[in-house]
């Protein structure tokens, strides 16, 4: 079974958020997500500053499977990314939550936190098999 | 519903992610493709082929008919247990399938064909054998497994009875040895070392359990295509299919030309192709920059039309994207592949790009 900590917040493309206290949230590939895709080979991040759109495709993991586009679970501005993953993108499969994570981002309008799943609602999601 | 090899539980035990493959549920990974693959380059892994197809050829024709059906040529096989690698072409020099054959004795050759072409496999040799009165007998009954890696040979070699073990120890590479129902080859699909073993379905799982206890990890289909990429090895329907010849497909050394006086299935249109120069050819490529080679990505060639990708991935033992792609004849050493939006820098190459552990080609 996969982990999925209870204190962060879903997106039914397989990302999690994490709310931290300056008020930006860091983003990444859930446990789910990186057992599905497989041993990472490669990771590609977005430019710090970068404005990103809900939804939109914001990096790449690639697995020696395939590649796989991470989606922003909100809008907002870049403001890191996790250079580390360049060197050892198996951080995304050994700390999914915690290593592994990819960007993080100032949201444009934290109202829109409220759309993701919570970890119980996520856990229905994969369980549905509908994703 | 899928089918199942006799090894099915064996893979479950282990923890197989389990995935479709022509019809067969098999294991893509025990949870790492690239601890898989490092088991295989530095140790030894094991890997359930059963899903192949044992194919007993027989009769007292059959050298005759294999010289006529195979683009490579049985007579190179004169010692008993000799294996041949061959492209089966059809008419237009297409390749039906790529296979090993074994000549056993004179009236009985075996045969290992792909999973996935096992249906138009088994009717065209049906059809192509009629005329040689020689017997087809699939042998659905036999598993098959692969162990290989550096500790491969050793480590069967000390599980075996000694009836077997004699067999196995004596046989050079690209050698097999009938034992009671089993028969051993030195043959594989990795570039390194080891074993190919037929047996009888009912001993399979012991035979996996004894080698995975004395040290031998299970790997996957994953790992195995990214140790053949590497290993600079074809893969039947990535690499070359129907409508593409040996010659475009970097197996003209499968070919036997020579006596110029053979005829086999597809040699007219091969001959033509060699008399006016192929136009495509498949080439090994090295991306210079980070990223992943993909299969169908689009190379860009510099005053020439594009190639394509037929095998693409990241090679665990080199640390970088390698692939197989078919491009312009002409092409020279450098390209790019178009790569999700992006043009990449590649090098063009000679495979294999790692034999035995070692790289071979420089970084």
């Amino acid at each position: 079974m996969s982990e999925i900590p209870g204190d962060l917040k879903y997106a039914k493309t397989h990302e999690w958020v994490r709310m931290n206290d300056d008020g930006t949230v860091t983003i990444g590939v859930t446990d789910n997500a990186q057992e599905q895709l497989g041993d990472m080979v490669y990771v590609e991040v977005p430019e710090a500053g970068r404005i990103l759109e809900r939804e939109e495709a914001c990096a790449v993991v690639e697995s020696v499977k395939a590649a796989s586009d991470v989606y922003s679970p909100v809008a907002g501005d870049v403001v890191e990314v996790n250079e580390a993953l360049a060197e050892s993108p198996e951080s995304v499969n050994q700390q999914p939550y915690g290593d592994g994570w990819l960007l993080r981002l100032k949201p444009a309008d934290s109202g829109e936190l409220d759309a993701l799943m919570d970890a119980g609602g996520y856990q229905a999601f994969i369980e549905s098999g509908d994703h | 519903m899928a089918k199942h090899t006799p090894l099915y539980e064996e893979h479950l035990a282990a923890g197989g992610k389990m995935v479709d493959f022509s019809g067969w549920d098999m294991p893509i990974n025990y949870g790492s493709q690239i601890e898989e693959h490092h088991a295989v380059r530095k140790g030894a892994g094991i890997f359930d082929v059963s899903h192949m197809t044992v194919v007993d050829l027989t009769g007292e024709r059959v050298r005759e008919f294999l010289r006529y059906l195979l683009a490579n040529n049985v007579d190179r096989l004169k010692e008993s247990g000799k294996a041949l690698y061959s492209c089966m072409l059809n008419e237009r020099g297409g390749v039906i399938d790529d296979l090993i054959v074994y000549f056993i004795r004179e009236d009985f050759f075996r045969m290992v064909v792909n999973a996935g072409t096992r249906d138009k496999d088994l009717a065209w040799l049906q059809t192509q054998a009629v005329s040689f009165q020689v017997e087809v007998t699939e042998r659905d009954e036999l598993a098959m497994v692969a162990v290989q890696g550096p500790e491969a040979r050793n480590t069967v070699l000390s599980v075996l009875d000694t009836e077997k073990r004699s067999a196995a120890e004596a046989l050079s590479p690209f050698k097999g040895a009938i034992a009671g129902e089993w028969f051993i080859a030195r043959t594989g699909y990795t570039g390194e070392d080891g074993f190919e073993i037929i047996l009888p379905a009912t001993e399979a799982a012991a035979f996996w359990r004894q080698l995975v206890a004395a040290g031998v990890r299970p790997a996957g289909l994953g790992a195995r295509d990214t140790l053949r990429l590497e290993a600079g090895m074809n893969l039947y329907g990535s690499d070359m299919d129907e409508d593409i010849s040996p010659l475009e497909a970097a197996l003209g050394w499968t070919v036997a030309w020579e006596p110029a006086e053979r005829d086999f299935i597809g040699r007219p249109e091969l001959e033509r192709q060699r008399a006016g120069g192929a136009t495509r050819k498949l080439v090994g490529l090295v991306l210079e920059d980070k990223g992943v080679l993909r299969n169908h990505q689009r190379v860009v060639v510099d005053g020439d039309s594009d190639g394509e990708v037929t095998s693409g991935s990241f090679s665990p033992t080199l640390g970088r994207a390698i692939a197989f792609a078919r491009v312009p004849a002409g092409i020279s050493n450098s390209c790019q592949v178009d790569v999700r939006g992006r043009l990449l820098n590649v090098r063009v190459v000679k495979p294999p790009f790692v034999r035995n552990g070692k790289a071979q080609i420089e970084l």
